[in-house]
């Protein structure tokens, strides 16, 4: 049975979601910053009227930083909770997957990443790379207690 | 679950609630016979709709109950301790069934036997031969009381079995006392409606959002001149106003709500202990929004069994003491400014101080030094600590693992207050204070960093602008940490853009600085910003998963800009930035305070310093304008002196250690900082640098003099140590002529 993924870009890696967890993705939007909060909450976005959490997908998958001037963009995903944005370079299509085409993640990503990607799909001349999303959120909350 | 079900049992439970009250209340007025008549009504609906639905268990629980209650009623039977006892078992067993079926639509198993046994020995005349129950835990949703009964050897069982299905065969008869509580019922129906909380709540949701809009409205209307734009959202900005009111009407209940439970606890509590207790309650009908009076039912209960339990005293002590032999624990609620106060207060011994001295040492939370310096009232908060609880032992009563703290920090979490007062011998109370609302709150918006955050209203008590203007008071240094001396109160201050950052600022001196003075667990303390912005109203929403764990954040908002900001939850600051310490800020303030109350002159404040590597000073505090800290690079050199400048003007310093001939004089430039007590006396400032601040101490100070050297004015005995008394005058006099070549000259501002 083939999976539907929305995918992105961040730090050159394409990685998919699946895309029954999205809610919605949308442009760059102002984000008030949170002190004290640890480094993977960018700050706070007003979704028509819901505060949504903005985590920063490059922090969280231990990838380089943003350029200064980067205006990332968020692909918004359902939790429990209420929703969450996660950041990223750049928005790709929805892609199906052949299941067939799985595997384990490449060696090549960092540890912390590792642990976030469960595996990978083959496609034609790039990987994408599974998130697993309810990991990617169980990140810990303030930096100073 | 079917309609009818789901009907009895909300119906049955209002009921029950106001049962429990009327029960206990019947106790202390036996001859009130509308009481007993609606005690009797009460459980006889219960019975007749058990038996329409099929509740077999119930139904036989609630006739043996009606039947004594009926035998009461006829006045066949008088009231007695024991009697209301066993009414009050068999309506938690009730209860206890109800709630079962709730839970699974089914009756739960049990039997009852004893239980209805012992109501048909009331209704035989037979005084119960069977001894008393023994002291059963606490009758609690939790405890089945049926495994407590079922202790006692019942005297009569067979005839109760077969008692109760023949009574039960009997169909709910329509007798008058029904029908008058159909037509009761059916006035007050006419003029209330049941609405499921749900739906309150969406839309306290919805008033929010509109309340929100409305904001920006406001802010992109604000430039403009279109009239009918202009007043449209005028007329806007008033419906909701109105809309927000009234919504938040529908939320308000009264507090008596909280207190149902609490007369049948204290009767329990009372007969558990043997102590005789009174409950009074007086605001009842003071309202609350809904979500915060079910966060406070628990911590007032805690509170009420902690008066009965470790407050009020057994009646022999208390006659010996004078005192009436019924304690009594009186519950007050009322509005004040935009809050509910509650405050439980009895009329017991009061909280021992050496009790709580002592379990605050033993737990760890405090030293015995630390203790010796405190004062009672420093003491009891410790009380608020987790992990502490006076008990001496965990009674089944008032234990649960429920200590002062869990209340305190459940009472804070809902945005208020709590404070504690005892009067040794005469009593204690407890005081609370919660904002009426919690999803709509007014919030004074300030700026730090760059950015805003909002403050709760409920804990601001004042705004305080220091311009910085050499003369007029400002930020002082003590024991390294800022503080502001406010109308004589030492204030410790806290910079919100240093504890934003997760450091300590301390650069105080010369600004001008905007200080929001504010208010956690019962101290205040002054909150440094960089900017006010104005007071408004917010719609609290809550934080999110990833952000709860940050302490100096209670949740977030929307401001009428559209952008996010976040609400500072003032405990939470108050404690992350390790407010100065308590101990001493709170003596000198209060040794302040207290100055003007003292009638024996000899009574001094003083501050005590070190000069040297160990010799102790003193000068009297009234004498000092200023504690400052400088750093090495903040001394200059003229004419061969050593001065710094200081707020516009250039002083002398003076090194007291240097000064007495200390021998070897320890390099200033070796330290990064140096405290300085700075003098001012008709227009002329001078520093004078010691080697340590230590204490400020109020005390009757007796001078010996003739003991002392060139510049001091003699010794003293201070904090019971032997400490020399600066002769200010003299040390600046002859420090200055000295090097002026015995011309003492006025220092003038450079232009």
């Amino acid at each position: 049975m083939s999976a539907q993924y929305s995918t992105f870009l961040v730090d050159g890696f394409l990685f998919g979601v699946d895309v029954r967890r999205v809610q919605e993705v949308i442009r760059h939007q102002d984000m008030t910053p949170v002190p004290l909060a640890s480094p993977v909450v960018r700050g706070l976005i007003n979704l028509r009227g819901q505060i949504v959490t903005a985590l920063d997908l490059r922090v969280r998958l231990g990838l380089g930083a943003h350029a200064a001037d980067a205006r990332p963009m968020n692909v918004v995903v359902r939790t429990d909770e209420g929703a969450v944005a996660l950041l990223v370079d750049e928005i790709g299509d929805v892609l199906t997957v052949d299941p067939a085409a799985w595997e384990r993640a490449p060696a090549t990503l960092p540890t912390t990443a590792r642990a976030l990607i469960p595996g990978a799909y083959k496609l034609d001349g790039r990987l994408l790379m599974q998130l697993d999303v309810d990991r990617v959120l169980e990140t810990d909350a303030a930096v100073a207690a | 679950m079917d309609d009818l079900l789901r009907d009895f049992l909300t119906e049955s439970n209002e009921n029950l609630e106001q049962l429990d009250r009327d029960i206990v209340a019947l106790e202390r007025r036996p001859d009130d016979p509308t009481l007993i008549h609606g005690i009797f009504r009460t459980i006889h609906t219960i019975k007749g709709t058990c038996g329409f639905i099929g509740l077999d268990r119930l139904e036989a629980v609630a006739h043996a109950a009606e039947s004594v209650l009926g035998a009461l009623r006829e006045d066949e039977l008088s009231i007695s301790d024991a009697l209301i006892t066993d009414v009050l078992a068999a309506v938690d067993v009730i209860k206890l069934i109800l709630e079962t079926l709730e839970r699974t639509e089914q009756e739960p198993a049990g039997d009852d036997s004893v239980l209805i046994a012992r109501l048909e020995t009331w209704l035989r005349g037979e005084r119960a031969h069977a001894p008393e129950p023994p002291a059963a835990p606490v009758v609690d949703r939790k405890v089945t009381p049926i495994h407590a009964m079922a202790a006692v050897p019942a005297p009569a069982a067979n005839a109760a079995t077969s008692a109760s299905p023949a009574r039960a065969a009997e169909p709910a008869s329509p007798e008058s006392p029904a029908d008058a509580t159909g037509e009761h019922r059916a006035s007050v129906a006419d003029s209330t409606l049941r609405v499921h909380v749900n739906l309150l709540d969406k839309l306290m949701t919805l008033v929010g959002e509109l309340v929100l809009d409305r904001n920006r409205l406001i802010q992109l209307t604000a430039g403009q001149d279109d009239a009918s734009v202009t007043s449209a959202v005028q007329h806007l900005n008033r419906v909701t106003s109105d809309l927000q009111e009234a919504v938040m009407k529908t939320r308000m209940q009264p507090i008596g709500g909280a207190w149902t439970k609490l007369p049948r606890l204290v009767r329990d509590l009372a007969q558990m202990s043997g102590k005789k207790l009174q409950l009074e309650m007086h605001g009842a009908e003071t309202e609350l929004d809904r979500q915060i009076l079910q966060a406070i039912t628990d911590p007032l209960t805690h509170m009420v069994r902690n008066s009965a339990d470790h407050g009020v005293e057994m009646p022999d002590v208390r006659r010996a003491a004078g005192k009436p032999a019924h304690g009594t624990i009186r519950l007050n609620a009322y509005h004040e400014g935009g809050h509910v106060i509650i405050e439980v207060r009895d009329d017991g011994a009061g909280i021992s101080v050496e009790r709580v001295r002592k379990k605050a040492i033993d737990r760890g939370l405090l030293t015995r030094e630390t203790a010796d310096t405190l004062s009672d009232a420093q003491i009891l908060r410790y009380i608020f600590e987790p992990g502490f609880s006076t008990a001496e032992k965990l009674t089944n009563v008032s234990g649960r693992g429920v200590g002062m703290d869990v209340v305190r920090t459940n009472i804070e979490r809902i945005g208020g207050q709590v404070d504690l007062q005892s009067t040794p011998g005469q009593g204690a109370a407890v005081r609370v204070k919660i904002p009426l609302t919690l999803a709509i709150i007014p919030a004074l918006v300030v700026l730090a960093a760059g950015q805003r955050y909002a403050i709760p209203q409920v804990n601001l008590l004042e705004l305080v602008r220091v311009s910085g203007i050499a003369g007029e008071p400002g930020v002082e240094m003590l024991h390294g940490a800022p503080v502001y001396r406010l109308r004589g109160r030492l204030l410790p201050l806290v910079f919100l853009d240093g504890v934003l950052a997760a450091r300590d600022t301390t650069e105080a001196t010369g600004r001008v600085l905007n200080i929001v003075v504010l208010q956690a667990e019962g101290r205040a303390f002054g909150l440094v910003v960089d900017g006010l912005s104005d007071s408004e109203e917010i719609v609290v929403k809550p934080l999110g998963r990833h952000l709860q764990g940050i302490a100096a954040f209670a949740g977030t908002t929307i401001m009428g800009d559209g952008s996010v900001a976040l609400i500072l939850d003032v405990p939470g600051l108050a404690r992350q930035a390790r407010v100065v310490d308590d101990e001493h800020s709170r003596e000198a303030a209060e040794q302040l305070q207290a100055r003007g109350a003292t009638t024996s002159a000899n009574v001094r404040t003083m501050l005590v310093v070190q000069i040297g590597t160990r010799d102790r000073a003193a000068v009297e505090l009234a004498r000092v304008s200023r504690l400052e800290e400088f750093r090495p690079s903040n001394i200059e050199y003229s004419s061969g002196r050593a001065v710094a400048q200081y707020r516009g003007d250039i002083i002398p310093l003076i090194r007291l250690s240097e000064w007495f001939g200390h021998g070897t004089v320890e390099d200033l430039t070796s330290r990064d900082r140096f405290p300085v007590v700075v003098h001012s006396h008709h227009g002329r400032t001078v520093g004078l640098i010691v080697d340590r601040i230590l204490d400020i101490v109020e005390q009757e100070v007796t001078v010996h003099r003739g003991r002392g050297g060139a510049g001091l004015l003699g010794t003293a005995s201070i904090q019971g140590r032997v400490t020399d008394l600066l002769d200010l005058d003299r040390i600046i006099g002859e420090s200055l002529a000295e090097s002026e070549g015995g011309e003492v000259v006025e220092l003038e501002a450079v232009a």
